[in-house]
């Protein structure tokens, strides 16, 4: 039984959760899958992690991995403000929200603004499949334009492109991947665990049962044929000590607020994760092929996160101590004298 | 513009010469944004430094500048703070509104008035004193920008001379006022000495106020209740605050954020024990306060009506997954955008069972600056006992106006901070369920993240007792049940009621939050002049103690005085109490959306009383307008 441990000594096993009620085959089993990997990988210590989530299939799957670690099913739309207010009251937590591409797009989409406005830290993925699958396939706002429901329908308005979007309102850790990508997505996941506020990841993430046919452009087959990486990503803990080795100029190597490195060889096109005006670029004139970018899309890796701009103290606020919350009889005093 | 003219002489043949000393009222009529309000509180804080018990309530539209507002200062020797509804005293700076200040005042009153609005040949029965402002103001300020905001200060002058406030103590009012800018300080004190010295001259007294010093006021504050709530949250050791900006709550918020900067900074580090964040709406607000306290943070927001319908899906949230949260909710008049400068008691039972399904919540109903500071620390310690939202319900009266009050006295208990798991109570209890009654009083234990004590997934949707996902009917049953407990248990905890009950006294009234003024003076009316005892009930808290059943017992009458339309409080008791009991209940209601005052409730019990209230009262506003004839 005991199997490898990490580097806070634990196994695999502590990392999973509660058994999947998705469908079999569905996407977002493959994501449980890769966090939890990426959490143990990590070293991640499961009793500081808290998940969160709004409603919705992706919203059930934190039941599914980390099974010893705090989780808050929220309500629909709403887990930026609880996962915010969270962090606002621990700043030592790990936080992970999984939202779907309808609670986040649709109904959450004002909070998925703020929050990436505000980099609190906090790995936000969404599980990406272009439909409400708990409602049984109707169209969410990331389905492409002319893309077929099961039953024929097409839908006729414009996607929007969370990842362009978040970029656009200032989030410093923006990327996507696809939940058959194995390796990119743990990669990625491992990185948005280094982050320093708030990594944001869109996974685009099959559903099997309502969004998998022809005609569909969140299906298997459509994202595997139309997958189009910016770059072979790669990424080195500040815990492991190990030097890569690349010809110069052929890997952007961006250091990460802990020391954690990413190393992001350029393909064909060559690509700066850097430079926000071009990764705004590169995104639309991939979508408007019809295909998917993939990779680290943007990162800003030491601007401030949102706890730091706040200046609150190092300890947690929810366990500060009466003495440090209650100012003393002489305060008061002093108020009252003001008033008089 | 002789003062000595015909008006003022018929005025002065029929209103008697009786003085009417430290009992009445003055409202100051102006535009908004003219810098009216430092003039006004510096006002109200000479009669507070004359020793008279003295209130001031601001009516104000809902606009930056360039409206039409009020405010009206009472002196009352026998200490009545409610509104009084008759005007004694106009200053009328405002055009737009001066005719009509004027149409509406009781005859006997007296007005000074911005001479070009040529007000006296309005009514024959009032006294006038014209005062050129404009050409007083020219002289005092060099700077034509500024001349619009000093320019009020000269009433103050005026009325400081007329009513015989000492200018040592006005300049005393005026520096505490305007703090340390020395400045503005001398400009508006050169605006007192002109207003004076220009009544001195020119306005020989004619009307029967005078303002005399008492000694009642030693050691008291001047505080608006959202200030005073903000000290109570300080207090209360509130760390983490989610807002977002709406009247009448706004102050609330701001003025913690300028206490905590003051007082809650760490020593040490400089660094800041709290974290505030304006958030981008109410719902969000309030998830960031649920998603606080859930990691073990003491949380709170402060909204108004609309605010507290956005934030119903998450109230329900923290109702049935139990997260503690304190919510202020500054009642203005709704329903919808309503009157947001207007104050009301209209939320009452949207509150109680906000969100949907079955939901109840916890109502604090503070009436004063010291209970809404007392109450917001008790709603965190209720809060986080419970582990449940505890609405504390001021109203823009309360958390906006100025009130004279004892200085408040620091906390004598510690932070309750509820049943948290530790390993001792673990140890005891053996399995520890999050949802799971050990105590029998229907309030389980909780962990927090971070704590090192067993973790569970918080949810809105059903659960069972060891917080899984779980349809079962008995579950959901014995869940709902168990809530239903806990509500029942803080029936027992929270603030209990303030009873006063009269021998002899057949009638019962039962009023709640900012009523209670008007309440205090309306039963000594009842009682002096139409010899009517009343016992008194003055609710603090929802759930209903249950004395509420031995009150209601214990007269034939009870009328429930409240300032909305719909009886909210009273509906709130007809879920509970006996259909004999409810036969009892009668109600006084006043939503105007100006605070409710003592005269209206004492004519509307005597009415429901079968007194002919014209007669006895003789007060009616109509008889204003009879002078519109006599001076034309």
């Amino acid at each position: 039984m005991a199997g490898k441990l990490n580097r806070i000594g634990l196994e695999p096993v502590i990392y999973k959760g509660s058994k999947t009620t998705l469908c079999a085959g569905c996407g977002h089993n493959s994501i449980s899958e890769r966090i939890i990997d990426a959490f143990f990988e990590m070293g991640v210590d499961p009793n500081a992690v808290v998940k969160l989530s709004g409603i919705g299939c992706s919203s059930k799957s934190p039941a599914y991995f980390l099974g010893t670690s705090h989780g808050f099913n929220a309500v629909h739309g709403r887990m930026p403000s609880v996962g915010t207010g969270a962090m606002l009251a621990n700043k030592k937590l790990i936080a992970i929200g999984i939202s779907g591409d309808g609670d986040t797009g649709a109904i959450g989409i004002g909070q998925f603004v703020h929050l990436m406005r505000r980099n609190i830290p906090i790995v936000y993925i969404i599980e990406d499949n272009g439909c409400y699958g708990l409602t049984k396939g109707q169209f969410s706002p990331t389905a492409d334009l002319g893309s077929k429901l099961k039953n024929g329908v097409v839908n006729d308005l414009p996607p929007i492109d969370t990842c362009a979007l978040a970029i656009e309102l200032g989030a410093t850790f923006v990327a996507r991947s696809f939940s058959g990508d194995k390796k990119q997505l743990l990669t990625i996941l491992k990185a948005a665990l280094a982050h320093r506020g708030t990594a944001m990841i869109d996974v685009i993430s099959p559903c099997v049962t309502f969004n998998d046919h022809e005609g569909s452009t969140k299906s298997y087959a459509y994202v595997k044929d139309h997958d189009d990486p910016l770059e072979e990503v790669s990424f080195v803990p500040f815990f492991e000590d190990i030097s890569v080795d690349y010809e110069p100029g052929t890997t952007q190597e961006v250091t990460m607020h802990d020391g954690s490195k990413l190393l992001l060889k350029k393909l064909e096109d060559g690509y700066d994760a850097t430079d926000k005006i071009g990764a705004m670029k590169r995104l639309h004139e991939i979508a408007r092929r019809g295909e998917y970018a993939t990779g680290i899309i943007y990162i800003e890796p030491d601007r401030e996160d949102f706890l730091e701009q706040l200046n609150v103290v190092d300890e947690p606020l929810a366990t500060l101590p009466l003495d440090r919350v209650r100012p003393g009889p002489e305060a008061l005093e002093e108020i009252m004298e003001g008033l008089r | 513009m002789s003062p000595t003219d015909l008006a003022v002489q018929k005025q002065q043949s029929s209103a008697g010469k009786q003085r009417v000393v430290n009992d009445f009222s003055i409202q100051v009529a102006t535009v908004n944004g003219s810098g009216s309000q430092t003039a006004n509180l510096v006002l109200l804080r000479s009669l507070l430094l004359m020793g008279i018990p003295a209130s001031g309530k601001n009516m104000f539209p809902s606009n930056i500048a360039g409206l039409p507002t009020w405010y009206t200062i009472r002196a009352s020797k026998r200490g009545y703070i409610s509104r009084k509804k008759e005007v004694d005293f106009l200053v009328a700076m405002n055009p737009e509104t001066a005719k009509e200040d004027v149409l509406t005042l009781d005859p006997g009153a007296a007005v000074v008035y911005d001479e070009p609005l040529k007000l006296k040949e309005l009514r024959d029965d009032l006294v006038f004193y014209p005062v050129p402002f404009d050409k007083l103001v020219g002289p005092v300020c060099q700077d034509a920008k500024l001349r619009r905001l000093v320019r009020n200060m000269i009433y103050d002058g005026v009325i400081a001379k007329l009513l015989g406030i000492d200018p040592a103590l006005m300049e005393k009012a005026l520096n505490k006022q305007l703090g340390k800018k020395a400045k503005a300080v001398a400009l508006n004190s050169g605006a007192l000495k002109a207003g004076w010295d220009y009544a001195e001259a020119n306005l020989p007294k004619q009307d029967p106020f005078a303002l005399e010093p008492m000694n009642e006021t030693a050691g008291k504050i001047l505080i608006e209740g959202n200030q005073a709530a903000a000290i109570g949250c300080m207090m209360a050791g509130v760390t983490v605050v989610a807002w977002y900006p709406i009247t009448p709550s706004s102050s609330l918020c701001e003025s913690l954020i300028g206490y905590m900067k003051k007082y809650r900074m760490d020593k040490k580090t400089g660094k800041a024990t709290f974290a505030i964040v304006q958030a981008e709406d109410e719902i969000a607000s309030l998830g960031m306060v649920i998603g606080a306290s859930w990691a073990g943070a003491r949380s709170m927001t402060a909204t108004a009506g609309p605010g507290i319908s956005l934030m119903s899906e998450f109230t329900g949230l923290a109702y049935y997954a139990e997260t503690p949260a304190v919510i202020f909710d500054v009642q203005r008049v709704g329903p919808s955008t309503g009157l947001p400068t207007r104050t009301a008691q209209g939320d009452l039972l949207s509150t109680a069972f906000l969100s949907h399904g079955d939901t109840k919540h916890i109502m604090l109903l503070p009436c004063s600056v010291e209970e809404s500071y007392e109450m917001a620390i008790e709603a965190f310690d209720i809060a986080e006992q419970f582990q449940t939202p505890v609405f504390v319900m001021m109203d823009l009266d309360l958390g906006m106006n100025n009130w004279m009050s004892a200085g408040f006295k620091y906390p004598t208990k510690p932070i309750n901070r509820g049943k948290m798991l530790t390993p001792a109570k673990l140890k005891e209890i053996g399995q520890w369920g999050r949802y799971k009654d050990v105590d029998g009083d229907g309030i389980p234990y909780r962990t927090i993240p971070g704590d090192g004590m067993p973790s569970y997934f918080t949810r809105g949707s059903g659960h069972n007792a060891k917080a899984q996902y779980s349809e079962r009917p008995d579950d959901y049953v014995d869940n709902m049940d168990r809530l239903a407990r806990k509500f029942e248990t803080a029936r027992k905890v929270v603030p209990k009621p303030d009873t006063e009950t009269v021998t002899g006294a057949k009638i019962g009234l039962i009023a709640y939050g900012t009523t209670h003024w008007a309440i205090t003076e309306s039963r000594d009316q009842l009682r002096e002049e139409t010899d009517v005892k009343t016992s008194y009930y003055r609710l603090r808290a929802y759930p209903f103690n249950e004395s509420l059943n031995e009150f209601i017992d214990a007269h034939e009458r009870i009328y429930i005085v409240e300032q909305n339309r719909d009886m909210q409080m009273r509906q709130l008791m007809k879920l509970e109490l006996t259909p004999e009991r409810c036969a009892k209940l009668r109600s006084v209601l006043h939503y105007s959306g100006l605070p409710i005052d003592a005269r209206s409730v004492t004519n509307d019990v005597l009415s429901q009383e079968g007194f002919e209230v014209a007669k006895k009262t003789g007060r009616v506003v109509e008889a204003g307008l009879g002078g519109m004839t006599g001076g034309e």
